[in-house]
């Protein structure tokens, strides 16, 4: 063994094999304390699908739901309501749906499968928190039209949950997964197959 | 206390440096002579430091950190546990306390150039704290689980969703479900009475180490270690203790007094400190009509709102926290203290205090089309400051430096 000289190229090589040991093992290791915080299997099976009847909800009115701890509306509109819905669109930022905000079969012109009932997650895209159905014409502001309006910062959806042009909100409201199991009752957080 | 080879001092001294650390960091700790009133937030904010960690360890006997048990259980301290009410007050006000005190601290580094070389790493370190402070204030307000508690967790933790492509996954990540839920105020409430604190601990430690390296800073942004006499001590220094120990202790009993009135007769200070809704259970199904932080985050909700677009709203109120910590490269100015700098300087510093002040006002107050506007334009003012400094530093006029510090 020779000590008279240090062989600096070595002692180089295994410093950066050791770091990148060293690191790999701390990524690895790294695994339980990230992964632990994702939904837990419980969390997950309380998120399950909920049905809800529509038999009794009157024209103009809404209900709302409670799936995966967020309120889920359903709107039964009217013909009138309907009727009002494309002469919006100027006003809107995305009056075709092109952001993916919801499943493809409610990717149409009432964002819903049967236009009458409006199936929306009550939660503004803009912060989370939770707008108020505002059907009356004119109760917003003089030209409301009948829509969503959210008390935090003042976002505006119109009765497609669609969203208004200069407000904070960038998205229109999202229509989760749903789908007929009978003509009167729904089920939220399953998706049909592709129409 | 001399440096002593025998007795009790001296056993100890040959095990572990407690005299050598005793004169490095407080009795042979050279202070400039000429610190005023804004030097005594320093030593407040520490005096707060360890009522947040008494108190906290306190109430975490008798706090239970789920969402079906804490409401009731923040109402079994107040009620039920003897003096628990104090306990909570003190903690609660404390938490207000801590920005205000930290707030005129670092005014007072605006004020006289605190943070310029040789200083730097005293205010990055100061300001990590501050983040620190954020973090941990945020995740406190969550635990009593009212309706602001999660509404304003609900709000905060949205912010996320911004990030492009994983925001809605890391969000999911760090609510732990769904929505802000039991796992989220679980987790909450380990990083808050746990991790934070020691990171907190750590940051403070380090910024009083790296501040008794350069020394500190006064009035009028003099290096005092420059005239030193024969001895080697500062001429215009004085030992911290006991010549700053005592002006502290004064301090601190003026303080003190304050806070007391506080805790014993406006706890909330009028929904200020405590918000009305809170005193209601978290309800994830009905929003409260106003969503506001609790007044020391309301400068940078104000700017979050002022920009009518998620993201770039999202980046601006973080640039505006993260925008602090490049101070020390902004500024061009040669002259530390506000003493000898030129009228532009001086009218930003009051524009920015003004911007600062009137942000935390509108982001209190519910959103209208004109304070909006208000908003943008405090907020571009905000931005002024910071971001105008390397030219406006540059071109004021400065007034001569005197050789020792004043006694004004």
């Amino acid at each position: 063994m020779s000590d008279d000289k240090i062989d600096t190229s070595r002692r180089r090589f295994l410093t950066a094999a050791t770091t990148v040991i060293g690191g790999v093992g701390v990524a690895f290791a790294a695994a339980p304390f990230i992964s632990s915080w994702f939904p837990s299997a419980k969390a997950q099976a309380m998120g399950a699908p909920v049905k809800i009847d529509i038999s009794k909800l009157e024209p103009g009115a809404q209900m709302t739901v409670e799936w995966r701890g967020q309120p889920v509306w359903v709107i039964h509109r009217t013909k009138a309501m309907l009727d009002k819905l494309p002469q919006l669109d100027s006003e809107l930022r995305d009056p075709k749906s092109e952001q993916d905000q919801q499943p493809a079969y409610a990717h149409n012109e009432y964002r819903s499968i049967k236009p009458e009932y409006l199936v929306l997650i009550g939660i503004c895209t803009h912060l989370g928190c939770v707008p108020m159905y505002r059907p009356e014409v004119g109760s917003v502001e003089p030209s409301w039209q009948g829509g969503f309006f959210c008390p935090c910062h003042g976002s505006r959806f119109d009765l497609a949950g669609r969203v208004f042009k200069g407000v904070p909100a960038p998205l229109n409201l999202v229509v989760p997964p749903y789908e007929y199991i009978s003509d009167n009752v729904i089920v939220v957080g399953v998706g049909q197959k592709a129409a | 206390m001399k440096n002593s080879s025998s007795g009790f001092m001296g056993w100890i001294d040959a095990r572990f440096p407690a005299t050598k650390m005793w004169n490095e960091h407080v009795a042979q700790y050279y202070a400039p002579k000429n610190f005023n009133f804004w030097y005594f937030f320093g030593s407040l904010a520490l005096l707060v430091l360890v009522n947040q960690l008494l108190t906290g360890i306190w109430l975490a006997m008798f706090y239970k950190p789920s969402a079906d048990a804490a409401f009731a259980s923040v109402e079994y301290i107040m009620r039920d546990v003897r003096l628990g009410w104090l306990l909570r007050y003190m903690h609660e006000a404390g938490a207000s306390f801590f920005f205000i005190v930290i707030y005129l601290h670092m005014f007072r580094g605006l004020l006289y150039g605190s943070y310029k070389k040789p200083r730097e790493l005293v205010w990055l370190v100061g300001c990590a704290i501050y983040v620190c402070l954020l973090a941990e204030a945020f995740m406190g307000y969550l635990l009593p689980w009212g309706q602001m508690s999660f509404w304003g967790g609900k709000v905060i933790t949205s912010l996320f969703e911004a990030i492009p492509g994983v925001g809605p996954s890391v969000v999911e990540w760090m609510r732990g479900d769904y929505n802000v839920a039991d796992a989220t105020l679980n987790r909450f409430f380990a990083l808050h009475v746990v991790a934070i604190p020691l990171i907190f601990l750590l940051l403070v430690w380090m910024h009083i180490i790296a501040l008794h390296e350069v020394g500190s800073n006064n009035p009028d942004g003099i290096e005092i270690k420059e005239k030193k006499d024969s001895e080697g001590k500062p001429l215009d220094g004085i030992p911290f203790h006991p010549y700053y120990t005592v002006k502290d202790i004064f301090g601190v009993s003026v303080f003190l007094l304050i806070f007391s009135a506080v805790v014993f007769f406006a706890p909330d200070v009028g929904g200020f400190f405590l918000e009305a809704p809170n005193f209601e259970p978290a309800n994830p199904m009905k929003t409260p009509e106003h969503i506001a932080p609790v007044w020391y985050m309301t400068p940078y909700y104000a700017i979050l709102r002022a920009i009518p677009d998620k993201l770039s709203g999202v980046i601006a109120m973080l640039s505006a926290v993260l925008i602090i910590f490049f101070l020390p490269w902004l500024d061009r100015s040669p002259v530390k203290s506000i003493r000898y700098r030129g009228p532009i300087c001086k009218a930003m510093l009051v524009i920015f205090v003004i911007s600062f002040v009137s942000l935390g006002y509108l982001g209190l107050k519910p959103p209208s089309p004109s304070r909006m506007i208000a908003a943008q334009i405090f907020s571009v003012l905000y931005f002024a400051f910071f971001l105008g400094m390397p030219i406006y530093t540059k071109i004021d006029k400065t007034k001569p430096v005197p050789e020792r510090v004043t006694n004004k």
